[in-house]
């Protein structure tokens, strides 16, 4: 009798246990979701804000405001600019990309790092640098130009890191095949660059969108520039909330045709083992044009804003280092950027945890909401702010808390992205044995999984760190009085053609980019095991 | 080891939000004194704040904005407006805002120190500046007969692909508002038209003579102060560039009033009247003389600075700056695609 109840002692004790763990672990799930779906929710806000001030306008004053001449005109330069920019920046990127990962290019870790770099160099100071030295530019040469320069390393890390993966027996099988090197390169590597080159090309067509400063210095109109100017003449009239409502148009359409693009094709590698690394291609006598081309980007993305930086700085020598206005502006843009750097990543931190934990159908649209309210561009969370602010819930009108919710919604993804990839490297029988062990399922998975994700959490609160240290609009429009971060500085002093006296709060920008945009370049590597 | 370096990541990262959480709070709670909507140039509103607090130790935040912006922000905001006094660069913006009823008459004491002309009659809002219309040349390119005789000849298909403006900024909707209140809407709409056919737009004043000095465009419609301002400094910007006066009450010698005015809904309306007496007494006028603005002065007997010609010899047309119609302008240019 006693034989037969020991063995069975502690197998019935285990399933005690396993149950009551499941039983307390489905209490987080609820709660997590429910918080997960009221930052969707909020996130749907803007969304929710356009339809709303559509109806409110009315179908005959809207379509005044929606179908006429300027608009066209807009809708025109949009396209040119997304179609001269993003065939140019993947080009250059796949090139570049090919030319550091998989030739013997001489010093590649140096070119590539300095293909990363731009990203230190927020848009509307390369717009700036450009003007600075080329007082003409202007119009879409000039934009599509800086654009290229200012927006191309979104698309060379994933494809360079993409390029690291791949598996050379592909190439091999190709090129047993009798396919020349070039056709190797366009029917073997190129396909397997798709999503890498689909993503890339999203992110940068939706700043081409989202972006203000850059457009205004190089006098090339868009919806963003059209919206502020609105905006300045008539605060949130119709005609800007209009506008708003088709730039927003605008982004969902890129939504859509990156997902066409994409595809549902298999990219992964199956067999046994794992891949060898790939060979580097031996140049030969292209050696030179491909350290032409390299030197040529880094020289117009990296050079030009440097030469012109230095040049304003000495010619401002150093009175305009005034310590109280841009110490000032450079401790309030710390502050905004670190406090909501850990704000945008606590509000993802749910949705990130679900996606991992318990994916299904509503967690999918739920994380679909919390990223399309990052494809919005800012001018536009920030208009529907103002508005919901001003008219429903006028204590929160130009406070820190509504700038942060700003903040939060345009940087969710940006926060989402690196928490995801680090709580799916933190293995859920931590949690479960922490829970068998006593604690409460949220003591669990803050003393297992959040430990383990920490440098993922580190790495989403650097991002969008970065994100707000370069934000312009949505912080002019809705900052609270007396508050100036460096962009809104930079931006009143170059709008008074104040070059010189920009050029310091351009380079602290700079420095604070810089350690940010390397921490980026290493987790790039890290994720391939390099 | 793991767990170390995790560990003090999260507490670091604790320590960075609670530290930023006070700071934001110590940001937000810091006493502000006045609160100025400044739709004037920043240098100006700091300089004019600046010397005020110094004088009087009353403190004053400046937010800055554009014209409009501000008016329309005001009339939104209603009794809860955060903003105790409105400067602006032009006067449209102030006749919205007193339109919809939410100024403070202004102290009789300060409406004494400038003449009526200068102010509407109601006294809600007091002149603190002004600035001419003027169209900046290219020198090199324009002699005085070639230039136009009138702000209206450069819808001249002559003109076409010649001139510069800055169509957003508040500055040049007040020469259209004040086209508007001197021709009509009818002459009004067929100029911007023919304007939208035959000018390039610049963001901004100052950029727009760039424009003319870089050779880029033959003239721009802008005030006067921008090229006085950069002769002061480089005049690196200017020194191709020469003004025509249109003069002869034309609507392109326009002068334009800025305003400043105490809103009704302030929590702090003595301090507030206090700083508009003080811009257009003697402490503020003399800023606007002997600054870098080189805008105008209106307080009675104050004089502008030296490099100006003479206001009186302008010969600007006569527009009452209480009726100058910002939200038609704004239409009127949506309409013709400028804006």
């Amino acid at each position: 009798m006693s034989a037969t109840a020991f063995p069975a002692e502690p197998v019935s004790a285990l399933r005690r246990l396993i149950i009551a763990a499941k039983g307390r672990s489905r209490v987080p799930y609820l709660w997590v979701t429910i918080v997960a779906a009221f930052v969707s929710l909020v996130s749907l806000m803007p969304l929710g804000f356009i339809a709303w001030v559509s109806v409110q306008t009315g179908w005959e004053t809207a379509s005044k405001l929606i179908f006429r001449g300027r608009v066209g005109e807009l809708l025109i330069n949009t396209a040119l600019l997304e179609l001269c920019t993003l065939p140019l920046t993947i080009a250059l990127s796949v090139a570049l990309a090919w030319l550091t990962e998989r030739t013997d290019l001489p010093g590649a870790r140096l070119w590539s790092m300095l293909a990363v770099a731009p990203l230190a160099v927020p848009a509307f100071v390369h717009s700036y640098a450009w003007i600075s030295l080329v007082p003409g530019l202007h119009g879409l040469t000039g934009g599509v130009l800086v654009s290229v320069l200012a927006y191309f390393p979104f698309l060379y890390l994933p494809v360079a890191a993409q390029l690291r993966r791949l598996d050379p027996a592909i190439e091999d099988a190709a090129a047993s095949l009798g396919l020349n090197p070039w056709q190797v390169f366009f029917r073997a590597v190129l396909p397997q660059l798709r999503l890498a080159i689909c993503g890339g090309s999203l992110l940068v067509g939706l700043h081409l969108l989202a972006e203000y400063g850059l457009y205004v210095m190089i006098r090339f109109d868009t919806f963003s520039t059209a919206i502020v100017d609105q905006f300045q003449s008539a605060f949130n009239g119709p005609a800007a909330n209009m506008l708003a409502g088709v730039l927003v148009s605008c982004c969902l359409l890129l939504l859509v045709i990156e997902a066409v693009l994409r595809g549902g094709e298999r990219y992964a590698r199956v067999g046994s083992g794992a891949a060898r690394p790939a060979d580097r291609r031996r140049l030969g006598h292209m050696v030179i044009p491909a350290i032409a081309l390299n030197a040529v980007t880094a020289a117009l993305a990296i050079g030009v804003p440097f030469v012109t930086l230095t040049r304003w700085l000495y010619i401002g020598g150093a009175e305009i280092w005034r310590i109280d206005l841009v110490g000032g502006a450079f401790g309030q843009t710390v502050v905004l950027a670190i406090a909501g750097g850990v704000l945008a990543t606590i509000a993802a931190a749910p949705m990130a945890w679900l996606s991992v934990r318990a994916p299904g159908r509503l967690q999918r649209i739920l994380e679909a909401c919390h990223y399309y309210v990052g494809s919005l561009p800012g001018v536009v969370v920030a208009l529907a702010l103002v508005t919901i602010t001003v008219r429903l819930v006028l204590p929160l009108y130009q406070t820190f808390a509504t700038l942060f919710l700003a903040y939060i919604m345009l940087f969710l993804p940006r926060a989402m992205v690196g928490l995801r990839t680090s709580i799916a490297q933190a293995p859920v029988e931590l949690e479960r044995a922490a829970m068998a062990l006593g604690r409460t399922p949220f003591q669990a998975v803050r003393q297992t999984t959040m430990r383990l994700a920490a440098p993922g959490i580190a790495a989403s609160t650097a991002l969008v760190a970065l994100g707000i240290t370069n934000e312009l609009t949505a912080t002019l429009m809705l900052s609270p009085t007396g508050v100036e971060t460096l962009a809104t500085k930079f931006w009143s002093l170059t709008s008074e053609i104040d070059y010189v006296a920009a050029a310091p709060y351009a380079v602290m920008m700079v420095l604070l980019s810089l350690p940010l945009t390397f921490l980026l370049y290493v987790q790039s590597r890290r994720a391939t095991g390099q | 080891m793991t767990i170390s370096f995790s560990g003090s990541m999260s507490a670091l990262a604790f320590a960075a939000l609670f530290a930023s959480t006070g700071a934001t709070v110590a940001l937000a709670q810091e006493d502000i004194g006045i609160v100025v909507y400044n739709a004037q140039h920043e240098s100006l509103g700091v300089a004019w704040a600046e010397a005020f607090t110094k004088e009087t130790g009353i403190k004053v935040t400046l937010r800055k904005g554009s014209d409009m912006e501000f008016a329309n922000q005001i009339v939104q905001e209603g009794a809860a407006s955060p903003a105790d006094v409105f400067l602006t660069e032009n006067s449209p913006a102030m006749s919205l805002v007193d339109g919809a009823g939410l100024f403070e008459p202004v102290a009789a004491g300060t409406l004494a120190q400038v003449p009526e002309n200068f102010r509407p009659s109601n006294g809600h809002w007091i002149g603190v500046a002004a600035r001419s219309t003027v169209f900046a040349y290219d020198k090199t390119k324009l002699t005085e007969d070639k230039l136009p005789k009138s702000m209206l000849d450069l819808a001249d298909p002559s003109w076409k692909g010649r001139w510069a403006a800055s169509p957003a900024g508040a500055d040049f909707q007040a020469i259209v508002s004040a086209l508007l209140s001197l021709k009509g809407e009818e002459a009004t709409a067929s100029w911007l038209k023919a304007m939208k056919e035959n000018f390039t737009a610049y963001k901004g004043n100052s950029t727009a003579m760039k424009a003319v000095n870089a050779g880029e465009v033959e003239g721009a419609v802008i005030y006067h102060y921008y090229y006085f301002g950069d002769q002061a400094k480089t005049g690196e910007n200017s020194k191709n560039v020469a003004l025509h006066f249109f003069k002869n009450e034309d609507p392109g010698a326009f002068v334009s009033i800025s305003g400043g005015g105490v809103l009704a809904s302030s929590q702090h309306k003595e301090n507030a009247q206090k700083f508009l007496a003080w811009i257009t007494g003697k402490g503020g006028q003399g800023i606007l003389r002997d600054g870098t603005s080189f805008e105008y002065a209106v307080g009675n007997g104050e004089a502008s600075n030296k490099a100006l010609p003479a206001l009186s010899d302008l010969q600007y047309p006569k527009v009452d700056p209480a009726t100058l119609n910002s939200a038609k302008v704004t239409d009127l240019m949506t309409d013709a695609g400028l804006l």
